[in-house]
């Protein structure tokens, strides 16, 4: 028996495509590229990212860039939208994309973000190009009759992205900026209590960079309000073979775990992730060096069971409390 | 034209050569959504060790000119949730599994094969000789032909005989073909080659390291040439040893350079970051470069590259000659 061609038949690549870009326009500082995808478009939920390939297939870049998915449209038979900021050779080469090139991307990938049942009151909480996917977000929260508020916070005001939308679209639309060149001078995380307090928030979504989740995640936890933070995380691959995008998360069993944010992520319950610790191994986490596992039962049909007995964990050790 | 592209691990018979790199595919669940496993030669897993892992501090990942470097640690589950998890759902996709697996000791590589001697469905042993020997002062096994033949006896011994055992080679060697010799006597089926060369970057912003754990392992095309002269030394002086090439490979043409080398079945690695569906283009790509060069048969062109005159394919039709 040979393997001919017909054995070697196109992969089901239900995820990777190749889309013909429809618009590439600068946003203040940032990019944004339209690019037609119904097979992504079709499937997106709110939170979820593509990973593009750069350069071209002469390229010396290898990696893959992710980014969050910030519009979808119907149009010409669905096309997504992303946004990003020119930061090296890939971003750049991006950028300079034009109507009819061509780019290979994957998606939609990761886990989106979850939305409530009930009408609550959502505040969205975004730093930089961060609030990119918020604004599919918050489409999706007020069908259903949640209410939605924003805070947007960047360096100065060409860096806050979507500020218009978020003051035209959203109850209330709180905006700072480190040169005060826009709205409150400051850092989102200035204001967040007074905005938690007027806008009676129930719940925080939030995407920007580590430091600003970190201190959204803390002081939503003095209110005792849920938060869900969208991570951005360096990753090469975006579909969880490359191991490079980790971060410590405690699991519902509260046991830490080095964990994925291609696939597991990027969207997290704030207070499950160790912001502290990111950058880090903690001591304490699943097979850190000094790990030991407990005994294997010596049980005949045991394949396994030393990991279900080291990953049990008692209940009292109750998630993101105490640390 | 159809091409027979069937090879062979040791005594194991393949449909195909091409198979994806252990650590560059998990344990190929993620990759499915991309491609068929099933119809690759063969998925070699993420080396696994005896127990879970937490592998190094981030940042994991630097990429580099045609390349990048990596510094994962070998994060993973450990070797029972592998039996209990990985190893079922490759099988249940009809997908080969070449299991990679790791150890900081002899003992723990003896173990870890012991433990897949249990389970059924392994068609071979890929071993990572490339970590550090935590009784040698963090000596790499691979860069040490004693030490390299110490692990692949002790494979070899607690595995069931009909697993073949290849050795994962190290290119940060100044004679790989004493290491391939050593691991070769010490009882290795086969042999893979080459694991990432050990890397460095530092950014020129913040005048540090790039990698938390300050060094890691280059891969991607930068490497090709290595493994091309690797595989190329190691064939002429084992003709006879089969040999998992890998390096860098991101096309078809890229698979048959390896081929020509002397490999008889191509790992494909950190092309998948840059193509989830890499692995099944480069088959389809070799597929379409054998027959475009009258090539019938995979098998001929092993190792072609060593015998000056010899031409494979078209030995029936004498107008040619």
């Amino acid at each position: 028996m040979t393997a001919g061609h017909s054995e070697l038949g196109a992969a089901p690549g239900q995820k990777q495509f190749r889309g013909t870009v429809l618009t590439v326009r600068r946003v203040d500082a940032y990019y944004a590229m339209t690019v037609i995808a119904p097979g992504i478009a079709a499937r997106f939920r709110p939170g979820q990212f593509v990973a593009v390939a750069v350069g071209g297939p002469e390229s010396s870049m290898l990696l893959r860039r992710a980014f969050s998915i910030h519009d979808v449209r119907p149009d010409p038979g669905g096309a997504v939208e992303f946004v990003f900021a020119v930061v090296g050779p890939g971003t750049r080469w991006l950028a300079e994309r034009r109507t009819r090139d061509v780019v290979d991307l994957a998606g939609p990938l990761g886990r989106p973000f979850p939305v409530p049942r009930d009408p609550v009151s959502c505040l969205l909480v975004g730093g930089g190009y961060g609030s990119a996917p918020l604004f599919p977000l918050a489409e999706r929260l007020r069908e259903r009759d949640c209410g939605v508020d924003f805070l947007l916070g960047a360096a100065s005001a060409d860096r806050v992205f979507g500020a218009l939308t978020a003051r035209r679209t959203g109850r209330t639309a709180t905006i700072t900026t480190e040169d005060g060149s826009m709205g409150a001078r400051g850092v989102v995380t200035d204001v967040l209590s007074q905005v938690i307090h007027e806008a009676r928030t129930d719940v925080i979504y939030a995407c920007g960079p580590m430091a600003m989740l970190r201190h959204v995640t803390a002081m939503a936890r003095r209110y005792d309000i849920p938060v869900q933070a969208l991570v951005e995380e360096s990753m090469a691959c975006g579909i969880g073979v490359c191991m490079t995008c980790v971060l410590p998360v405690i699991g519902e069993d509260g046991v830490t775990r080095m964990v994925r944010s291609c696939v597991d992520g990027p969207v997290f319950r704030g207070d499950l992730v160790r912001w502290d610790d990111i950058g880090t191994i903690p001591f304490d986490a699943l097979g850190a060096p000094g790990w030991k596992p407990r005994p294997r039962p010596r049980t005949r049909a045991g394949a396994g069971a030393g990991r279900a007995a080291a990953e049990r964990s008692p209940k009292a050790g109750r998630p993101g409390h105490g640390r | 034209m159809a091409v027979d592209l069937r090879t062979r691990l040791a005594h194991v018979e393949l449909p195909n050569p091409i198979l994806t790199a252990s650590g560059c595919a998990g344990s190929g669940r993620e990759l499915a959504q991309f491609l068929d496993v099933a119809k690759l030669g063969g998925i070699v897993t993420k080396s696994v060790m005896v127990a879970p892992r937490a592998g190094r501090p981030t940042p994991r990942m630097a990429e580099t000119p045609s390349g990048m470097l990596n510094s994962i640690g070998l994060q993973g589950p450990g070797i029972d949730a592998f039996l209990q998890r990985d190893l079922p759902w490759l099988l249940s996709r009809g997908a080969r599994a070449v299991v990679s697996i790791a150890g900081g000791t002899v003992d723990e590589f003896a173990e870890l094969a012991g433990r897949l001697s249990g389970a059924s469905g392994v068609t071979a042993v890929e071993v990572n000789i490339s970590c550090p020997n935590v009784e040698d002062r963090g000596q790499v096994f691979a860069c040490d032909p004693e030490a390299a033949a110490a692990v692949i006896e002790a494979v070899r011994g607690r595995l069931r005989y009909d697993v073949p055992v290849f050795a994962k080679l190290s290119p940060d060697v100044t004679d790989i073909v004493s290491v391939a010799g050593a691991c070769v006597a010490a009882g290795a089926d086969g042999l893979s080659m080459i694991n990432t060369l050990l890397g460095m970057a530092i950014d020129t912003q913040t005048m540090r390291p790039l990698l938390a754990g300050l060094t890691g392992g280059l891969s991607g095309p930068a490497i090709r040439p290595i493994a091309v002269r690797c595989i190329w030394q190691v064939h002429e002086a084992f003709p006879d040893v089969p040999i998992i090439g890998m390096g860098g490979v991101s096309t078809g043409a890229d698979a048959l350079e390896l081929i020509l080398a002397g490999a008889a079945m191509v790992s494909v690695g950190t092309a998948i970051f840059n193509d989830p569906s890499a692995c099944i283009r480069i088959l389809r790509e070799l597929d379409d470069e054998l027959a475009t060069r009258g090539i019938d048969r995979l098998a001929d062109v092993i190792g072609l590259a060593h015998e000056p005159g010899r031409m494979p394919g078209r030995r029936l039709s004498g107008n040619v000659i």
